[in-house]
C-alpha cells in the first residue's frame, strides 16, 4: 500500500513535469539562423538600404536567388515574372511593334488580342506590380521618422532613409500608374493599413488617377533634386516625368484630358538642363549604357530613371536579358548581340519598317541599321521576310537589333547568358514628344515653335545631320505618334499610345494578325483594358471585373 | 567425407560463437515445423517442457535443439496455432517434424498497434499486417517493395526505375492536396521524419528490407489517431527482426540480378526520321541528315547486373536474445552511370531482467550508401537527338561527343540545341555518400507490486549525414558558354552539398491491463507523453570552376541553414472488451507543434471504435462453415503538418544571393526580402469513418475483410491565392478548403489446397477510391476557378492539371480534341465548350484523374513437394496519364524547329500530322489502366544439406514480367500522371540462394 502511494506520487510528479514542459513548448519560438526579424533588419542604416535594395530590385529581379530559385511571384514561370518583361509583353505584343514565336501560356493571345481573365502574362504583371507596391507599403511603415529615431539612427543616415521613403512612395505611384493604365480598376492599399489586416478595396480608375497625381505632388518636394540622386534611384526628375506621362493620358484615365499639365511637367524636366541627348542613338541600349554622357559632360545622359541589370550580379531572364536574347534567331549572329545564342522569339512587323526610310542595304553588312539614314532603324533583314505568314515562324517578320549586350566599343557584356543593359523607365525624348503632342492638342503654355525644335533635336540626333528635320506643317499628331514609334520603339509605350489615339482596338488602324487575322481586324473596345486576374477576383470579394470580361 | 563436412561446420560455429555456445555431448533434436498447409513456420518456439531450454525456428521452419538427453517432452508453439507436445527419447541426433494446426475460430495473432500490441481478434480498427512469410521476394531493395500489392487500400508505386528511386506510398489515396500524402512510418518505435535526406533519392532506401519482420498498416483514423499528428495518411509500423530463443542460427542469402529496359520510348527510327524530314523539310533541313543510324536509347541504356548479400546471426546467449545482421547491396541502373552501393547493419538486443519484470529492447539500424546519380536529362535528349548523327565526332572537342554546332555562336555550339545524350551522362559526376542510423532503446518495467501496470520509457534517434558533389569537366558541352569573371571565361564546375538530420524521440507511457473475470471484462489502458525534435542542418558551399578558382557569385551568404521543429504530445487509449463479443476502443491525442504560431499550435485528435464479434455469440458458436464474423465501426480524427516550412508563421527577412543584387550608384546591394507569412495556419485535420467486416470460413481456410470508409479533410493545407496587396506572396499554403474520399476495400485469402505434398494459397485484394475536392476558398465560392497544377515540359509554365471544387485532386484540365472524318485529330480544333465562338481558356474542361479509380492486388503461391511457384500481380483501372513525350515532341515544328536544326521526337507525329504543339489537347490524355505481373518466382528447397545441418533453398525471380495496357508510352504507371521521360522501370531477372545453418 505504501509503495502504491509512492507510485502515485511519482506519477503525479511526472505529470507535473510534463505539463510544465508542455506549456513552454506552447510558446517556444524557433527561428531560422539564416533570416532576420524585422526588428533586426530595421535597426541599422545598412538594413534599411538592403530592404530598399529589394524594393527597387523587385523591378529587375524575379526573386531572391539569381537567376531563379526563390521566386517572388508564384503561378508563372519565374524567368518570365520580372516587371519589365511582363510589362513589355502587355505593351508591345498586342501591337504592330512585336510578334513572337513563343507558345508559353498566355503569350499568343496577346498578339491575337484574345486574352481572358486567366491570361498568365497579364496576371504575372498584375501580381508583380502589386508585389512591389506591397514592398513599398511595408518599407514606408518600417521607416517612419519615429521608428528610425527609435533605433538611434540620426543625421545623414536618417536623411537618406527619409529619401528612401519618398522614393518608395514614388515607386508605389509608378506601379499604381501601371495598374491604372493596364488594368484600370485595381485593388488599392497604402501604408495606412497594416499588411494583411484587411482585404483591400477596389479603386476606380478615376480615383486612382487623383491619388497618383496628389501623391506625386506631395512627394515632389521630398525627393532628391533632378539628376542628383545615385544612379538607379528615383529623383524629382522622375516625379515630373511620371506626372507628365499621367497627364498626357488623362483623357483615357478620367475622360477629361489635361494637356496643360502635361506641358508643364514635361517642360519642368526639359528645363532642368540636367538631361541632354547623347550623341549616338545606337549607344542607348547597350551593355555600358549606364556610362553614356551628354556632350556637355552631364552625369546620366538622357536617362531619368533606369532599371539596372547586371550579367553577374543581377541575373535574371527578364528585362534586358529578354530584349537581347528573344529577338535573336535565324541568321542573326549571336556574337554581335553579346550573347551565346538567340532564343528565336520576337520580331517586328512591316508597319514599323514602313515608318522609316528605306535602308541602303539589306544584306546585313551594315550592322545594325543597314545604312539607313535614320539610325534608329536597327533591323535584321537576311533570311527574314517582311511578310508574316505565321507569327510562330521566326523568319516571318524583321529582326530587331536595338538591344545588344555589347559595349559601345564592341566588347561583350559581363555574361553571355544574362545582360548588362540598363533599361530606362523615363528618358528625355519622351518629354519632348509629350510637349509636342500636348501642344498640338492645344494645351496651355505650349509653344509650337519650341515643340518643332524639340522634335528636330530627336531627328537630328537620329540622322546625324539636319536632313531628317521637319518643318512646322509636318508636325501633326499623326507625326508625333509615328515619331514616338521610331524613337521609343520596343521601350514599352506602344499599347498606351495607340489607345490614346483611339487606334488600339478599332479597325481604323490594322497590322498583321491584329485580332488573330493575317490582314488584321478590329476587336471589341473592352480590350483597351486588361482583365483583373480570375485568381484575385476569387480571392478578393471586393473586386469587380472590368466590363466585357 | 561427410564427417569432414560436419567437423568443418562445427569448427566454424565454434569459431564464431565460442563464447556463446556450449555443446552438449548427450544428443540433439532437430526438425521442421510446418503449418496446416505444410508451409514452414519461421519463428515458432520449441522448448523442452518444464525448462527454459528452447530454440526458435529459422526462416525455413527448421530448428535444432542440442544438449538434451533422456526422454523429454517438446512443446512447440506459435501464435495463432495450437501448442503441440511431443515426447521424444533422445539418443544421438533425432529428427522430430511437427505440423501445427491453427487455433480454430480464433485469430490469436498478435498485431503491433500504436504504442503496444493487440491480439488480432480484439482489433476494432482497420489494420492490415504483413509478415515475413508473405513478403514479396526477388530483387527487393527497399522496405516498401516487400508489401507492394499485398494490402487493400495501400498503393505503392515506384517513382521510377533508378537505383534507390523510391516509391510513392498512398494509403487510401492520401488526404491532402499540398501537404504531404506520405504515411507516417514508425520503425521500432521511432517515428521517421518524412523530410528528404540530402544525397538520397528516398529516405527508406537506407533501410535493409532483410531486417524487417512485420508491417502493420493502420489505415483508418480509429487505429491511427493514437499517432495524432502526421497520421492523416495512415501509419506504417515496421518491426525489425529480433533474436529468437536458443542456439545461434546463421542465415545467409545472396542474389544476383540482371536488369534490362522493357520498352524504348516510341520515337522515330533513323530511317523513319530520314523519310519524314525528306517529306516535310526544305533543302537546308534535308541537308542536315547525317549518314549514321544511331538508336540513342540503345546508347544510353545498358544491361545492368546487381547483387545483394545478407548475413544474419540470431539466437540467445545467457539472458540476451540477439540478432546481428550485415547486408551489402550493389545495384547498377539500366541508365548508364547510375549505381548504388549500400552497406547495412542491424543489431537487436532484447534482454529481460528481474524475472522478466524488466524488458529492455535495443535496436540499431545503420547504413552507408554510396550512389552515383545519372543525369536523367539524357533520357529526353535521347528522344530528341538527331538519329542520323553519330555518337562521337571523331575530334576532341566537347570531350569527343558529337554535338550540334553553330559557327556563328561564341562557343561554337548551337544555342538551345539538345546535347549529346551520352555526353550528358558521362560528363556529369553526381555522387553522394549518405549515412543513416535509426536506433531505439526502450525499457518496459512491470511493477513488482502491481504487475498489471507497466512503465515504458524509450528513446529513439534517427540521424543522417548526406553529402556529395556534382562535377563537370571544362570540355563538357553543358558547360558552354562558360562564366565570365573579370573578363576571363571559366569552364567546368564542382558543387558540393551536405546536410545532416538529427531527429530524436523521447517517450514515456504507462499501460495497464487486467482481466476482470467475474464480469467477463478485459480492460487495457494506456497514457503517455512524447517529445520529438527534428533538426536539419544544411551546409552551403560555393561552386568552383574546373581549374579550382571559386565562382565569386556563388559564395553563400550563410555557411549553414538550420531547420528545426518540435512536437510535444499527450496520448491516452482505453480498450474494453466484454465476453470477447463486444469491444470498445477510445483514444485521444493532443499535439503541439512549433511549426504553428503560438495560439494555434495545439491539435486534438480523438477516436472511438467498437466491434461486435458475432461469431462468438451462441447462435454462431458451433457453426463450422462461418467460423469468424466481426463487425467493426470506427471514427477518428488525425492531423497533418507535413508540406509546410518550419518557420512560416513568421515574416522573416532573407538576404538575396550575390547574383540577385541591385545597383545604387556604383554599389551593388544584396536585398532583404520579407517572407510570406500565414500566422493563422494550423493542423490539417482528417476525420475518417470506417465500417468493416472480418470474416472467416472453414476454420480460416477462407478469410478476409471488407471495409467501407468515408474520409473528410478540413483545414486543408492547400496552396491558395492570397488577395493581392495582403502578403509578400501571391500564393501561400493555407488551411483552406475541404476534401473527401470515399472507398471500399475488399480482401480475401484462400488456402485452396492444403495436403501434405501440395498446397496452394491465393489472395485477392481490391480497393475502390473516389476523391473529391469540396471547397478551396476561405469563404466557399462556387465560381472559384481552381488552382492550376501539374507543370509539363514543352511550353514554359504550361500546366495540365487543376485542383477544382467538385473534382478529384490533380484532375486533368484539357481541350476536347475534334477529329476529322479519317479519325485523325484536327490540329487546333477543339470543342467550343461555352459556345462563344472563340477557343480560349474558358473552353478547357476538367477531365479524368491521374489516380486509379479501382486497384487490385493478386497473388498466388503453389507448392508441390520441394518446389514452390508463385506470382504477384497488380491491376489499376481508371488512371489516366498525360503523354508529355508525345505532346512535347510529336509535331512538325519540333522536328523542323525554329532553331534551324532538325530534332527527333515522338512517332505520334505520323498519326496526328500536327505541325505545332497542341499541349492542352486531350488527345494526349490516355487511359493508362493496366495489369502488371510484378513478380513471378520459382523455388526449390533442397532441404537438409551438409549432413542435415543446413538448409538450402534456391529461387529464381522475374520482376516486372509483363504489362497489359492500351497506353502508348513507355509505362502507364506514373505517380504524377504526367509521363515525361521517366527513368524506365526495368525487367529484372534474379537468382537467389538461401542458406540457413
Amino acid at each position: 500500500m505504501k509503495m502504491k502511494r509512492h507510485t502515485i506520487k511519482m506519477m503525479l510528479l511526472a505529470g507535473i513535469v510534463a505539463v510544465s514542459v508542455t506549456s513552454c513548448k506552447k510558446n517556444l519560438i524557433l527561428s531560422p539562423n539564416n533570416e532576420l526579424t524585422s526588428q533586426q533588419v530595421f535597426s541599422t542604416p545598412l538594413g534599411y538600404t538592403q530592404a530598399m535594395a529589394k524594393v527597387y530590385g523587385a523591378f529587375a529581379l524575379t526573386g531572391n536567388e539569381g537567376p531563379a530559385g526563390e521566386p517572388d511571384i508564384e503561378g508563372v514561370d519565374e524567368g518570365t515574372s520580372d516587371f519589365f518583361r511582363e510589362f513589355w509583353n502587355c505593351e508591345e505584343l498586342p501591337t504592330d511593334e512585336a510578334v513572337i514565336t513563343y507558345t508559353d501560356p498566355g503569350v499568343q493571345p496577346l498578339h491575337s488580342m484574345s486574352w481572358d481573365a486567366t491570361n498568365a502574362i497579364s496576371q504575372g504583371l498584375y501580381y508583380r506590380s502589386l508585389y512591389q507596391i506591397t514592398l513599398c507599403n511595408n518599407f514606408i511603415q518600417q521607416a517612419t521618422p519615429a521608428l528610425v529615431a527609435s533605433h538611434g539612427i540620426t543625421g545623414a543616415d536618417a536623411t537618406t532613409i527619409a529619401y528612401y521613403v519618398a522614393e518608395a512612395r514614388f515607386l508605389r505611384a509608378y506601379q499604381y500608374w501601371v495598374m491604372m493604365d493596364v488594368f484600370g480598376n485595381p485593388p488599392f492599399a497604402t501604408d495606412a493599413t497594416k499588411i494583411g489586416s484587411t482585404i483591400p478595396p477596389q479603386i476606380s480608375r478615376k480615383d486612382l488617377y487623383a491619388y497618383i497625381v496628389s501623391e506625386l505632388k506631395a512627394i515632389d518636394p521630398l525627393m532628391v533634386k533632378p539628376n542628383q540622386n545615385q544612379y538607379g534611384r528615383a529623383d524629382e526628375g522622375a516625379v515630373w516625368a511620371l506626372l507628365a506621362r499621367v497627364y498626357l493620358n488623362a483623357g483615357v484615365y478620367t475622360g477629361t484630358p489635361d494637356w496643360t499639365d502635361a506641358i508643364t511637367y514635361a517642360q519642368k524636366v526639359i528645363g532642368t538642363s540636367s538631361y541632354g541627348l547623347i550623341p549616338n542613338f545606337q549607344n542607348l541600349m547597350l551593355a555600358d549604357d549606364s556610362l553614356n554622357t551628354i556632350s556637355g559632360g552631364g552625369k546620366t545622359s538622357e536617362f531619368i530613371l533606369t532599371i539596372n541589370y547586371n550579367g553577374t550580379k543581377a541575373e535574371t531572364y527578364g528585362g534586358s536579358q529578354y530584349l537581347t536574347h528573344a529577338p535573336v534567331g535565324g541568321s542573326m549572329p549571336p556574337a554581335d548581340f553579346g550573347i551565346s545564342g538567340g532564343y528565336d522569339g520576337s520580331r517586328t512587323t512591316s508597319n514599323i519598317i514602313s515608318l522609316f526610310p528605306a535602308p541602303a542595304t539589306t544584306d546585313g553588312s551594315q550592322f545594325p541599321s543597314n545604312g539607313n539614314a535614320d539610325s534608329r532603324a536597327q533591323f535584321w533583314y537576311p533570311g527574314q521576310s517582311e511578310t508574316i505568314n505565321s507569327v510562330l515562324t521566326f523568319t516571318d517578320g524583321l529582326g530587331v537589333c536595338k538591344f545588344r549586350n555589347v559595349t559601345s566599343t564592341g566588347t561583350g557584356g559581363s555574361s553571355l547568358t544574362y545582360s548588362d543593359v540598363d533599361l530606362p523607365l523615363f528618358r528625355l525624348p519622351e518629354m519632348y514628344l509629350i510637349y509636342a503632342e500636348a501642344t498640338l492638342q492645344g494645351g496651355a503654355g505650349g509653344d509650337a515653335g519650341t515643340a518643332l525644335g524639340y522634335i528636330n533635336l530627336l531627328r537630328q540626333r537620329a540622322y546625324g545631320n539636319a536632313n531628317g528635320n521637319i518643318i512646322a506643317s509636318q508636325l501633326t499628331l499623326q507625326f508625333v505618334l509615328d515619331e514616338r514609334a521610331r524613337e521609343l520603339f520596343w521601350e514599352g509605350f506602344r499599347r498606351t499610345d495607340l489607345i490614346r489615339y483611339g487606334l488600339f482596338t478599332s479597325s481604323t488602324y490594322l497590322w498583321p494578325f491584329k485580332g488573330g487575322v493575317a490582314a488584321g481586324t478590329g476587336v471589341a473596345s473592352y480590350l483597351n483594358l486588361f482583365p483583373l486576374p480570375a485568381t484575385d477576383l476569387a480571392a478578393n470579394p471586393n473586386l469587380k471585373q472590368n466590363p466585357g470580361y | 567425407m561427410k564427417k569432414t563436412y560436419l567437423i568443418k561446420y562445427v569448427f566454424l560455429l565454434l569459431f564464431i560463437f565460442s563464447a556463446a555456445s556450449v555443446f552438449a555431448q548427450s544428443g540433439s533434436i532437430s526438425g521442421k515445423v510446418v503449418d496446416e498447409a505444410n508451409q514452414p513456420l519461421p519463428g515458432a518456439t520449441v522448448t523442452v517442457k518444464g525448462t527454459q531450454h528452447g530454440v526458435g525456428t529459422d526462416v525455413n521452419g527448421n530448428y535444432r535443439l542440442t544438449n538434451v538427453s533422456g526422454t523429454v517432452t517438446l512443446q512447440i508453439s506459435f501464435v495463432g496455432y495450437r501448442t503441440s507436445e511431443k515426447t521424444v527419447s533422445v539418443s544421438g541426433n533425432v529428427t522430430v517434424n511437427v505440423n501445427l494446426t491453427p487455433v480454430p475460430n480464433d485469430l490469436n495473432e498478435v498485431v503491433v498497434i500504436g504504442y503496444g500490441s493487440e491480439k488480432k481478434k480484439d482489433l476494432t480498427g482497420s489494420i492490415s499486417t504483413v509478415t515475413e512469410k508473405d513478403f514479396n521476394t526477388g530483387d527487393v531493395t527497399t522496405p516498401e517493395q516487400l508489401i507492394q500489392g499485398k494490402v487493400a487500400g495501400v498503393s505503392i508505386i515506384s517513382n521510377d526505375g533508378s537505383p534507390g528511386g523510391g516509391s510513392q506510398i498512398l494509403i487510401r489515396g492520401g488526404a491532402s492536396v499540398n501537404g504531404s500524402n506520405q504515411p507516417l512510418i514508425v520503425i521500432d518505435g521511432v517515428p521517421l521524419s518524412n523530410d528528404a535526406i540530402s544525397g538520397a533519392a528516398n529516405p527508406l532506401d537506407l533501410i535493409n528490407p532483410n531486417d524487417i519482420a512485420t508491417f502493420s498498416i493502420l489505415k483508418d483514423a480509429s487505429a491511427a489517431a493514437i499517432y495524432g499528428n502526421r497520421a492523416s495518411n495512415g501509419v506504417i509500423i515496421i518491426t525489425t527482426k529480433k533474436g529468437k530463443a536458443g542456439k545461434p542460427v546463421i542465415s545467409f542469402n545472396t542474389q544476383l540480378s540482371v536488369s534490362k529496359i522493357t520498352k524504348e520510348a516510341p520515337v522515330l527510327t533513323a530511317s523513319q526520321f530520314r523519310n519524314y524530314i525528306k517529306s516535310v523539310g526544305d533543302s537546308a533541313q534535308v541537308a542536315q541528315l547525317g549518314t549514321a543510324n544511331t538508336d540513342w536509347q540503345k546508347v544510353i541504356y545498358q544491361t545492368a547486373v546487381s547483387n545483394n548479400d545478407n548475413l544474419s546471426i540470431s539466437g540467445t546467449t545467457g539472458i540476451l536474445p540477439y540478432r546481428v545482421s550485415v547486408g551489402y547491396d550493389d545495384q547498377n541502373g539500366v541508365l548508364k552511370t547510375s549505381d548504388l552501393q549500400r552497406y547495412t547493419t542491424g543489431i537487436s538486443l532484447s534482454p529481460s531482467f528481474l524475472n522478466d519484470h524488466l524488458k529492455i529492447d535495443f535496436n540499431f539500424l545503420g547504413s552507408q550508401q554510396k550512389q552515383r546519380f545519372a543525369n536523367t536529362s539524357a533520357i529526353g535528349a535521347a528522344d530528341s537527338f538527331n538519329p542520323t548523327d553519330p555518337v562521337y565526332s571523331g575530334n576532341k572537342n566537347y570531350g569527343g561527343y558529337y554535338e550540334v554546332l553553330d559557327p556563328t555562336s561564341s562557343d561554337g555550339l548551337k544555342s538551345l540545341a539538345p546535347l549529346n545524350p551520352l555526353g550528358l551522362l558521362e560528363e556529369e559526376q553526381n555522387r553522394s555518400t549518405v549515412y543513416r542510423a535509426i536506433s531505439s532503446l526502450a525499457a518496459d518495467y512491470k511493477l513488482h507490486f502491481f504487475p498489471d501496470l507497466h512503465v515504458n520509457v524509450s528513446y529513439g534517434f534517427d540521424g543522417s549525414n548526406g553529402s556529395g558533389y556534382t562535377d563537370y569537366p571544362p570540355y563538357a558541352a553543358s558547360q558552354y558558354p562558360g562564366t565570365i569573371v573579370n573578363g576571363v571565361t571559366y569552364y567546368g564546375s564542382n558543387t558540393k552539398y551536405k546536410a545532416t538530420t538529427d531527429n530524436t524521440t523521447m517517450d514515456g507511457h504507462l499501460s495497464y491491463a487486467h482481466d476482470f473475470k467475474s464480469i467477463k471484462s478485459h480492460v487495457d489502458a494506456l497514457a503517455g507523453y512524447s517529445d520529438q525534435n527534428f533538426s536539419t542542418t544544411t551546409s552551403n558551399y560555393a561552386t568552383y570552376f574546373s581549374n579550382g578558382i571559386v565562382n565569386p557569385t556563388t559564395i553563400p551568404t550563410y555557411a549553414t541553414g538550420i531547420g528545426q521543429y518540435d512536437l510535444t504530445s499527450f496520448y491516452a487509449r482505453l480498450n474494453y472488451s466484454y465476453d470477447d463479443k463486444y469491444l470498445l476502443t477510445v483514444s485521444d491525442r493532443s499535439d503541439i507543434s512549433t511549426r504553428f504560431a503560438p495560439g494555434s499550435r495545439t491539435g486534438n485528435f480523438p477516436a472511438a471504435a467498437a466491434s461486435w464479434v458475432v461469431s462468438n455469440e451462441d447462435f454462431l458458436k458451433d457453426n463450422h462453415v462461418l467460423t469468424q464474423l466481426k463487425f467493426r465501426l470506427g471514427y477518428g480524427k488525425t492531423g497533418n503538418e507535413d508540406g509546410i516550412g518550419d518557420y512560416e508563421y513568421l515574416s522573416d527577412y532573407s538576404l538575396s544571393t550575390s547574383t540577385a543584387q541591385y545597383q545604387f550608384g556604383n554599389t551593388y546591394y544584396e536585398g532583404l526580402r520579407p517572407g510570406a507569412f500565414y500566422p493563422g495556419r494550423t493542423w490539417e485535420e482528417t476525420a475518417t469513418t470506417n465500417a468493416g467486416i472480418d470474416y472467416g470460413f472453414l476454420n480460416g481456410r477462407i478469410s478476409g475483410s471488407i471495409d467501407l470508409y468515408y474520409r473528410t479533410t478540413d483545414h486543408l493545407l492547400a496552396t491558395i491565392n492570397e488577395p493581392a496587396l495582403t502578403n509578400f506572396a501571391n500564393t501561400i499554403v493555407a488551411n483552406v478548403g475541404n476534401m473527401q474520399d470515399k472507398g471500399v476495400e475488399f480482401n480475401i485469402t484462400g488456402q485452396l489446397i492444403t495436403s501434405k505434398d501440395i498446397s496452394w494459397t491465393a489472395n485477392i485484394n481490391m480497393t475502390i477510391n473516389r476523391n473529391k475536392i469540396t471547397n478551396l476558398t476561405e469563404v466557399a465560392n462556387p465560381n472559384f476557378p481552381g488552382l492550376l497544377v501539374g507543370g509539363i515540359s514543352g511550353g514554359v509554365g504550361t500546366t495540365i492539371q487543376i485542383d477544382q471544387v467538385g473534382y478529384a485532386k490533380n484532375s486533368f484540365y484539357t481541350y476536347q480534341q475534334v477529329y476529322g472524318a479519317n479519325g485523325k485529330p484536327l490540329e487546333g480544333v477543339y470543342v467550343d465548350k461555352n459556345g462563344d465562338g472563340i477557343i480560349n481558356s474558358s473552353d478547357l474542361s476538367v477531365n479524368h484523374s491521374p489516380d486509379p479509380q479501382e486497384y487490385f492486388g493478386l497473388s498466388s503461391d503453389f507448392r508441390y513437394k520441394k518446389w514452390s511457384i508463385g506470382f504477384s500481380a497488380r491491376a489499376n483501372f481508371g488512371n489516366y496519364v498525360y503523354n508529355n513525350i508525345a505532346s512535347s515532341t510529336g509535331y512538325e515544328t519540333n522536328f523542323l524547329n525554329g532553331l534551324g536544326i532538325i530534332e527527333n521526337g515522338s512517332n505520334s507525329v505520323l498519326k496526328t500530322g500536327f505541325t505545332t504543339a497542341q499541349y492542352l489537347s486531350d488527345y494526349y490524355l490516355e487511359n493508362a489502366s493496366f495489369f502488371r505481373m510484378d513478380n513471378t518466382h520459382i523455388g526449390y528447397n533442397f532441404g537438409k544439406v551438409f549432413k542435415s545441418t543446413g538448409d538450402l533453398k534456391i529461387t529464381g525471380n522475374v520482376q516486372n514480367v509483363f504489362i497489359i495496357t492500351k497506353y502508348t508510352g513507355v509505362d502507364p504507371e506514373s505517380t504524377t500522371g504526367i509521363d515525361n521521360n521517366e527513368y524506365p522501370r526495368p525487367r529484372t531477372y534474379t537468382l537467389g540462394l538461401n542458406l540457413t545453418l
